[in-house]
């Protein structure tokens, strides 16, 4: 057995511990506390539980599936976080050509570059191709009613949909030496610590949170559960140094790097959840709410971590 | 053989349906109609009686048959064969003058052989601004038919920016379905009070238009 696949056995098994851990304080919780499913706090907790399971599992079918399952996930990913993102933006019939480029020429294109590994053109295709094609297609129609709206708004679902949540996949592009074959755990790295924080920050400011940290953007949010679940999973980062190519002190350093452009991404798209005056991005896992509500800070931390690496690390 | 295309083209059209616009139905607290009923919607895209169907329990998906203008559905073998044979639909003629069977008798035998029915009263598709058309007179006459049977009020959010009038190609976009609790025709309702309630009933399930939260 190689090395990566060893790692990453130990790693899944972690992971389940951790499930089953979730689903047994999930399940006494609900006994003692919820029995007749009448606390919706409680309710919630065990679907989002429940829809963590099946997230690992397709995360980790993915990965047994190797380079080409990565790709087909997130190519999914970001086609799904597409639709919720362009629901709510404002679109015109004019928009038709342009938005039908989006899903069907765009989000496979970027993923096709990928797997081609044309780092070159992957990197630029859609801040500098897309940017300049989609305002082209949507103009020859003649409507210029709220344009420059239409267009930022489209190249914006673009950007973060498709551009930022592709550079999760693009960490198996990275060639660095003495981490053949790999990279695969990067991704897993890069998913655990924005995934963990996420949670641990939920975990700490249910616990402990007094101080709201954004009461415009996210009441739930506390100082209290921002300072603890970045501390923790900065922490847990550091600790998971062996799956990755730095040493201890570089992993947290990263994962600190991560958690916080992970927060501050939440913070973005909670702001535009409120502009459009909605809770959830979508219903498409339960408990959690729609795919960007739960992909949100994994899109503002992979780009950064994938050039922090790569510039660093990679060849 | 006919009958097992039927039923293969209309799984794929459900599963083609759900992949594009990843269609939810939002119920009524009242929950699922247990008997048959009259689903009546609103009607801005060809595919508008898809996503009802779609979202309907498989029961009561079997159930139920869509009322569709005959002038489309007959035009070619193709559409003859998804109306007729793969969704079952009641066809009825919108043209006065070219009539041969009258609509409302061909939709009461489809209720009382056991059928819902989902209808579309706007007559035609909405390509205004406005949210709704004004109503036909066909659903009150068809309440009036058959004063027993509730009406359920259905609301289609979105379908028509996934295949505005004139494209061919569906923008993947999310749709809800929201279903209302089930009304019914008044003793002695007239014609306008009977349509204008149904219109109220319908509206009060659209959502605020996209972008207007300020």
């Amino acid at each position: 057995m190689s090395a990566a696949s060893s790692d990453l056995l130990t790693l899944v098994a972690g992971i389940f511990g951790v499930l089953i851990l979730a689903s047994t304080i999930g399940y006494v919780l609900q006994q003692r506390l919820s029995p007749t499913g009448s606390n919706a706090s409680i309710e919630n907790l065990n679907a989002r539980i429940k829809a963590w399971w099946i997230m690992v599992i397709l995360i980790g079918i993915a990965f047994v599936a190797g380079r080409i399952g990565v790709l087909i996930l997130f190519g999914f990913c970001s086609f799904a976080a597409l639709r919720e993102f362009v629901t709510l933006i404002n679109t015109r019939r004019a928009d038709h050509w342009a938005l039908a480029a989006a899903f069907f020429i765009v989000v496979p294109l970027q993923y096709y570059l990928l797997w081609a590994e044309q780092y070159g053109i992957f990197s630029i295709f859609i801040p500098v191709y897309a940017f300049l094609l989609m305002p082209i297609i949507s103009v020859l129609r003649g409507d210029t009613e709220r344009f420059l709206i239409r267009i930022a708004e489209v190249q914006w679902a673009l950007m973060i949909c498709v551009f930022c949540a592709s550079h999760v996949p693009a960490l198996l592009t990275l060639n660095i030496p003495g981490y053949e074959g790999r990279n695969v755990l990067l991704i897993a790295f890069l998913v655990i610590v924005v995934q963990l924080s996420d949670v641990l920050q939920y975990v700490w400011g249910k616990l402990f949170g007094h101080i709201k940290i954004a009461p415009k953007l996210s009441p739930s949010k506390t100082v209290e559960g921002f300072a603890g679940g970045v501390i923790s999973a900065t922490l847990i980062g550091a600790a998971l140094w062996w799956i990755t190519p730095f040493t201890p002190v570089q992993a947290g350093l990263l994962a600190f790097v991560i958690t916080l452009m992970g927060f501050f991404g939440g913070l973005v798209m909670s702001a535009i959840k409120r502009d459009r005056g909605i809770k959830d991005w979508g219903n498409l896992i339960e408990g959690h709410g729609g795919l960007i509500d739960r992909l949100d800070s994994v899109v503002f931390s992979a780009p950064i971590f994938f050039h922090i690496v790569r510039y660093w690390w990679s060849l | 053989m006919t009958d097992f295309i039927a039923k293969a083209a209309a799984a794929t059209i459900v599963v083609f349906a759900r992949a594009v616009t990843a269609v939810r139905a939002i119920w009524s607290e009242e929950g699922l109609p247990s008997r048959p009923c009259i689903y009546f919607a609103n009607h801005s895209s060809h595919g508008d009686f898809v996503l009802v169907w779609a979202v309907l329990p498989p029961r009561l998906r079997r159930q139920a048959r869509p009322v569709a203008g005959a002038e489309y559905w007959l035009k070619s073998p193709l559409t003859r064969f998804i109306g007729s044979d793969v969704f079952n639909a009641v066809l009825i003629a919108r043209d006065r003058d070219k009539r041969t069977e009258d609509p409302v008798a061909q939709m009461t035998s489809a209720i009382d052989a056991g059928s819902s029915l989902i209808l579309f009263p706007e007559g035609t598709r909405n390509q205004s601004d406005a949210r709704l058309l004004p109503f036909k007179s066909g659903i009150f006459h068809l309440a009036a038919a058959r004063p027993d049977i509730e009406l359920v009020p259905v609301w289609i959010n979105n379908l028509n920016r996934v295949m505005p009038k004139g494209e061919i190609v569906p923008i993947p976009l999310i749709c809800t379905v929201t279903f209302g609790g089930a009304l019914r025709i008044k003793p002695d309702e007239t014609k306008d009070a009977f349509l204008e309630r149904m219109q109220t009933a319908l509206l009060a399930l659209s959502p605020k238009p996209a972008g207007s939260g300020e």
